[in-house]
């Protein structure tokens, strides 16, 4: 049974240097529909690595396909240097998933949903309640083992629930939107959790629309849009190819913007036109908004700022990350 | 909370004041929830239409089966065939069920699960509005289940005398005492697993309200016990109109489930403003 | 990536366990494990109303208007009423139990807790959470058919060794309506199919199909269909064996037919688990 594997069988299915996870031309169709556009990726091992794209783009059906819950419609997936159509259950056996919606027993105790999750790994008793233990102290439950799960905030259940994807000790951590809905504070707090098991050197796969939080987390990004691979680098490098260093803001009132931007031609090489404000790439921002006042324009506010995810993804896409 | 803002203040000793007069007086407020009922319950028509066989089969089941079986009972001074004692025993049972239905699952879902009332009191809804729109919800769909019944039973010519019609408005007021009671004791359940608790007590009163024989049939003691029981007040009120036993025991039987009612309504809007509006 | 193999397990303690070999547990029973510690919560409210339902029917059906059956009919097809109602009411429980433990907690299982797809997420593939929770629904018709058998020998109404055959019998009755059920509840998006289920379903079953007056009373046709379900089944089954009146052919024929309806359940339910399931 593939839960109670011999560690030295648990390294055997990957050759040196074959990454955790490897797709080519990976398509996920529903229907008529195609989720996934004909992707490629590759996952190294002990890598952090981030899909990254505003709802829609792709991200949930990918991860899934990753965790063997979703079949490949197209293309070839290879996790753990297993095919996931002929070895989903060994695959399975040695990642943890953490899906987009929360799937706790709400009516089990906090304690008993680790237990149970545990033993559809046929892990012994013994070693889920010392594994357990751990975890809850890791995950800052330890006070309501005993807890029914229901009344817990967010953020409770969404460490239960990356707690719960651990008591495998899984090489590979999927999580879709882990900090979605969360309030900044319980957002910090997972992150932290997150990159201690990075240092632990668990493989990490994680969704997200949040820029703060894939800049945070993801040594690799694969900016996604409507089924395709946009782009994919270091967070720095992308903003580095797709942006400039800095960005000028400024905030007119909204019937002057179109105005404003025709006056501000040429100023800089790339001008965004936003709903509630004027983007200005540049290398030099308080230069470029010395100028802006020089040519007569007054915004209601500016604001310097460097180039971030967003400014990537709004030149990739021409869309906003968050709508 | 505007509008039911002052409701806190007032503390709890000043409800019951409020709750008899509105009564009469809020009505219109109360129909709000009624309306959201309809619009919810418009969508779900087919269980809603689909609830008219389940006494049709009942009835039938007893006239082609138990009929034969037990034959003709006595009833006032009469013998009257099986199929006409026990039909409003059935009657009286499916108006306990409906109420209990309505007043407990559906109530429990959007108090605690849907908090649908959390939004309503958030408008110039306050909870006697909600507890009597529910009320009123629960009486129209038992109302059109009893009159289906008595229909069914009339088509099965398994009605007694013409007297029977007013089978109707008893059925209708023990869809009340129930509704009452049931949306009361809902205020109270925590999680799903009270219903059991529901069940064990309804369970009970359909199987020994004299539902579907004589009292004479169990020992003296437990038809003193019987006697005092909620269904059995409906059953034996139905069953009386039914025959066109007129006495001042159906009177006596209606005043126990009017009263049973009004105090479950009156702690239901109590409870709903203690709960909702702490 | 060419980390030495020693130190690429993500937490560096494989600890003793895991290098111990022990007997697998087979994936379906780590699935039904799920439903054993749901039931910790629940189980005190289950067992009391297994045993206080039969005693309160048998009381009020099988004793009251059996007095009135009795005084007019005197015996229903050869014997006294509350020994003919009570193994139908025995093999009619089965069926309630069984049909309602594939429709609430089946859909709950798929759209409000999303309990399967927990598993899904770990070694257990779709026919492992399916069987577990058949195994489930069948322990639980194991435990509510023993006591039914249990309050029936207290009210006298056991008058063959056989009787204990009844147990089995009623899970079958029950699986067979669990596993189509289950199957059905896979395909629903919301609970109103289940109403209809049991209006036009279940409740019609539990009136016309002989627990409480003997089929050969309806009309011809209607005998008929009464004979083709497969309460009637379980109850001619349950009612053979409390009562020792065993005739070899049609005992057979019933068994046949509730292992046929399982077995057809099972595979249809296996079917929309998939689809379900796996998108």
């Amino acid at each position: 049974m593939p839960g109670s594997e011999e560690l030295s069988r648990v390294t055997s299915t990957l050759r040196d240097g074959e990454p955790m996870v490897s797709a080519h031309g990976l398509v996920k169709r529903f229907g008529d529909f195609v989720a996934v556009d004909d992707i490629d990726f590759e996952i190294a091992r002990g890598e952090s690595y981030g899909l990254l794209g505003p709802n829609g783009a792709g991200k949930t059906s990918t991860m899934r396909m990753i965790a063997c819950m979703s079949p490949v419609s197209e293309g070839t997936l290879r996790v753990l240097g297993m095919d996931p159509a002929t070895d989903g259950a060994r695959i399975r056996s040695r990642i943890g998933h953490v899906p987009q919606e929360d799937t706790l027993d709400l009516e089990l105790t906090v304690l008993d949903n680790l237990m149970i999750y545990g033993r559809y790994f046929d892990l012994p008793r013994r070693v889920i309640r010392q594994r357990a233990e751990a975890l809850l102290e890791f995950s800052q439950l330890a006070d309501r083992a005993h807890d029914k799960v229901e009344p817990l905030s967010g953020g409770m259940k969404r460490r239960l629930t990356i707690a719960r994807a651990l008591v495998s000790e899984p090489e590979l951590l999927i999580l879709d939107e882990p900090t979605t809905g969360l309030d900044p504070q319980a957002r910090h707090l997972l992150w932290d959790r997150l990159y201690r098991l990075k240092l632990q050197g668990v493989t990490l796969v994680i969704t997200t629309h949040y820029m703060d939080e894939a800049e945070q987390l993801c040594d690799r990004l694969a900016v996604m849009d409507r089924g395709k691979v946009a782009a994919e680098d270091s967070p720095a490098a992308l903003i580095a190819r797709y942006s400039t260093r800095e960005v000028v803001e400024l905030r007119f009132s909204p019937t002057e913007n179109e105005a404003m931007a025709a006056k501000l031609d040429g100023l800089v090489g790339r001008l965004e036109i936003l709903p509630d404000r004027l983007l200005l790439y540049t290398d030099d921002g308080d230069g470029t908004l010395a100028e802006v006042h020089s040519l007569g324009c007054h915004p209601d506010s500016s604001l310097v700022r460097r180039s971030t995810l967003e400014d990537v993804f709004l030149r990739l896409t021409g869309r906003s990350l968050v709508e | 909370m505007s509008g039911s803002t002052a409701l806190p203040q007032n503390g709890s000793a000043a409800l019951p004041l409020r709750i008899t007069p509105a009564l009469f007086l809020s009505g219109r407020r109360a129909r709000k929830v009624v309306e959201r009922n309809i619009l919810v319950y418009r969508r779900g028509w087919v269980f809603f239409v689909s609830g008219f066989f389940e006494p049709f089969f009942y009835l039938l089941s007893i006239g082609v089966g138990l009929n034969k079986l037990v034959g003709h009972l006595p009833l006032g001074g009469h013998t009257v065939a099986y199929t006409a004692y026990v039909a409003p025993g059935l009657l009286a049972s499916s108006a306990m069920n409906g109420a209990v239905f309505d007043s407990t699952f559906n109530i429990f879902f959007k108090l605690r699960i849907a908090k649908t009332y959390d939004a309503m009191l958030s408008t110039p809804l306050a909870p006697t509005d909600i507890a009597l729109g529910e009320l009123a919800w629960a009486l129209m769909r038992g109302s059109i289940y009893s009159a289906a019944f008595l229909g069914a039973m009339a088509g099965f010519g398994y009605v007694l005398t013409p007297w029977a019609i007013l089978c109707f408005p008893a059925a209708v007021l023990t869809t009340f005492a129930f509704a009452g009671v049931g949306m009361a004791a809902t205020s109270y359940m925590r999680s799903w697993q009270d219903f059991d608790k529901v069940s064990l007590a309804i369970i009970p009163l359909f199987l020994f309200s004299a539902t579907f024989y004589p009292l004479s049939v169990y020992p003296a003691w437990l038809q003193v016990v019987v006697r005092c029981t909620p269904l059995y007040q409906g059953v034996a009120m139905i069953r009386g109109l039914d025959a066109g036993l007129f006495s001042w025991s159906i009177l006596g039987h209606a005043v126990y489930l009017g009263i049973m009612g009004v105090v479950g309504l009156g702690v239901t809007a109590r409870r709903l403003a203690t709960l909702l509006l702490p | 990536m060419t980390v030495p193999a020693a130190t690429r397990a993500p937490v560096p303690d494989p600890g003793p366990q895991r290098t111990r070999r022990r007997m697998a547990t087979p994936p379906w029973a780590r699935a039904l494990g799920y439903w054993l510690y749901q039931y910790k919560r629940t189980w005190r409210g289950s067992i009391t109303t297994s045993f206080l339902y039969p005693v309160l029917y048998l009381s009020a059906i099988g004793v009251g208007l059996g007095s009135l059956v009795n005084h007019h009919a005197h015996t229903v097809d050869g014997v006294k009423y509350i020994d003919f109602l009570a193994p139908g009411l025995m093999a009619a429980t089965a069926m309630q139990i069984g049909g309602n433990e594939a429709m609430y907690p089946v859909m709950g299982a798929i759209k409000w807790m999303r309990t399967y797809f927990a598993m899904l997420a770990t070694p257990l593939g779709v026919v492992d959470v399916l069987i577990g929770h058949l195994a489930w629904i069948a322990l639980r018709l194991t435990a509510v058919s023993a006591i039914y058998l249990a309050i029936m020998a207290l009210f006298g109404t056991v008058h063959s060794p056989f009787a204990l055959l009844a147990i089995p019998a009623g899970v079958l009755t029950g699986m067979a309506f669990a596993a189509p059920i289950a199957a059905f509840a896979a395909t629903q998006m919301n609970d109103a199919g289940f109403s209809a289920l049991y209006r036009f379903g279940l409740i019609p079953l539990f009136l016309f199909s002989g627990t409480f007056f003997p089929v050969t009373q309806l009309a011809g046709w209607l005998q008929i269909v009464a004979e083709a379900t497969p309460l009637y089944h379980g109850v001619a089954l349950c009612r053979a064996l409390t009562l020792g009146h065993l005739d070899a052919g049609p005992d057979v024929a019933h068994g046949t037919y509730l292992v046929a309806l399982t077995v057809l359940g099972f595979a249809l339910a296996r079917r929309s688990f998939r689809r379900r399931l796996v998108t």
